[in-house]
């Protein structure tokens, strides 16, 4: 059962808000203001409580071990994310963020570690393109597939070779159909959100126990 | 009142009274029948399967700030994720979820908590975790939540970019299957090429009315239908006054 006090002070919340944005009424702004910065606040408090959710996650897999459902190998990773965030808050909070050591954190474990990642997601997506042609063979793909190839050639031209006309159809394609395609789904994904904000202006949807 | 906010609130207004005329329709006359969508139809089968089966289902939620315009895709997200938390209730595995931004893990543990107490069960806050707050770190989290529990399938509703590719790879090495979509132009590209069932663009809205939400959710899909038309219509006759030279 919701609580239909929280679900009040939500709906009135956000009908301050969007009201704010439409009527230069100066009562409306100055509350519109605070409350962002109320958010803003609380997002940052949700940081935090986030994060010792996260510690607590894994730590229950290091001292549950397969009782709490890990497998040995999990554990190891827990093990690694409980170390590696003690460290780093430990560092970052006793000799600030700025300091030496916290930046040889960040620059010589988190950097190439997301570094790393970056490069597997190339070769990810280069599979995940020829799985692309096994799974859904139709025109739609082709085109796909074709567009991605092109892009890629004029990015970073094979061996040096640069065959003419394609940096004249990369410009058109980036111009056109790709920027209509955007176009129509960033349209399409605006009038989604109107829709959904409505909804929970509405108390239709209520993303909070209440 | 400038022309610009004119138009924002004559749009939200628009909205409004079509969603609202949209349900006191509905009263009369049966509401119209929704279009298949075989993303949808496939999220259906992994419910069933994760009841049947028990299998269990993720979610992810994507990485969408809550003071930015990415916070629309996280509500759709959330509301999705209520959806499949109340259809799987009956399972023996509950559905978890991932989120790469704090506001919406704490607010996607909200959303399993209330409809564990609502169906008379227990709620675990390991089923709604932050995984890593930069792109890569939660993509990395997520695919090592696909590896450790049996995931059936896996949906991806959220503002969520390149790095959702990663958790789909990890999906497709633990034999959990990716449906989803995303606000985010480059997640939907990556979205198209590597999930078995992508949503396009508005799609992603949808999943309220076509999971049975209820008539308000249909009445906003029918409102999302109308104005996107009015939009496509608007585009056209601009583009016919400009070569008109009127414009």
């Amino acid at each position: 059962m919701k609580n239909p006090l929280l679900t009040a002070i939500a709906m009135a919340v956000g009908i301050v808000v969007l009201a704010g944005y439409f009527l230069a009424v100066d009562m409306l702004l100055t509350l519109r203001a605070i409350l962002i910065e109320w958010a803003t606040i609380l997002v940052a408090v949700a940081l935090i409580a986030g994060v010792i959710n996260l510690f607590a996650v894994h730590w229950r897999k290091v001292t549950r071990g397969s009782a709490g459902g890990a497998s040995g190998s999990t554990q190891i990773y827990s093990l690694v994310l409980v170390t590696g965030l003690s460290a780093t808050l430990i560092v970052g909070g006793w000799l600030g963020p700025t300091h030496p050591y916290a930046l040889w954190i960040f620059n010589n474990i988190q950097l190439p570690v997301e570094t790393s990642l970056m490069a597997i997601l190339a070769v990810v997506l280069v599979y995940a393109g020829a799985r692309l042609i096994q799974r859904r063979l139709n025109l739609l793909t082709v085109v796909f597939l074709l567009t991605a190839v092109v892009v890629l050639l004029v990015s970073g031209p094979l061996f040096g070779f640069d065959l003419p006309g394609l940096a004249e159809l990369r410009a058109w394609i980036g111009r056109v159909p790709a920027a209509a395609g955007a176009r129509g789904v960033i349209l399409g994904v605006a009038l989604g959100i109107v829709t959904t904000g409505l909804r929970l202006l509405a108390g239709v949807d209520r993303p909070y126990e209440g | 009142m400038n022309l610009e906010s004119l138009l924002g609130l004559a749009l939200v207004a628009a909205a409004m009274v079509l969603i609202l005329g949209y349900v006191a329709a509905v009263r009369k006359w049966e509401p119209r029948a929704l279009r298949a969508i075989q993303t949808f139809q496939s999220l259906q089968r992994a419910i069933g399967l994760a009841v049947e089966a028990g299998n269990r289902l993720h979610l992810s939620l994507g990485r969408g700030n809550f003071l930015s315009s990415q916070a629309g895709v996280g509500f759709a997200g959330l509301s999705t994720l209520d959806l499949i938390a109340r259809s799987t209730s009956i399972s023996d595995k509950p559905p978890i979820s991932s989120a790469g931004e704090a506001a919406l893990s704490i607010l996607a543990q909200d959303t399993q908590r209330g409809a564990a107490h609502d169906l008379g069960g227990e709620f675990d806050p390991a089923r709604a975790q932050l995984t890593g707050v930069t792109p890569f770190s939660y993509a990395a989290g997520a695919a090592a939540l696909l590896g450790e529990d049996e995931v059936g399938a896996s949906l991806l509703v959220g503002s969520l970019g390149s790095e959702v590719a990663l958790i789909i790879e990890a999906g497709e090495r633990a034999g959990s299957p990716a449906l989803g979509g995303t606000d985010n132009l480059s997640g939907q590209a990556v979205l198209y090429a590597s999930a078995h069932n992508p949503l396009i663009g508005e799609e992603t809205f949808a999943s309220g009315a076509y999971l049975g939400a209820g008539r308000l959710h249909h009445a906003s899909l029918f409102a999302q239908d109308v104005l996107r038309w009015a939009v496509i219509l608007a585009i056209l006759a601009g583009a016919i006054l400009k070569v008109a030279g009127v414009l």
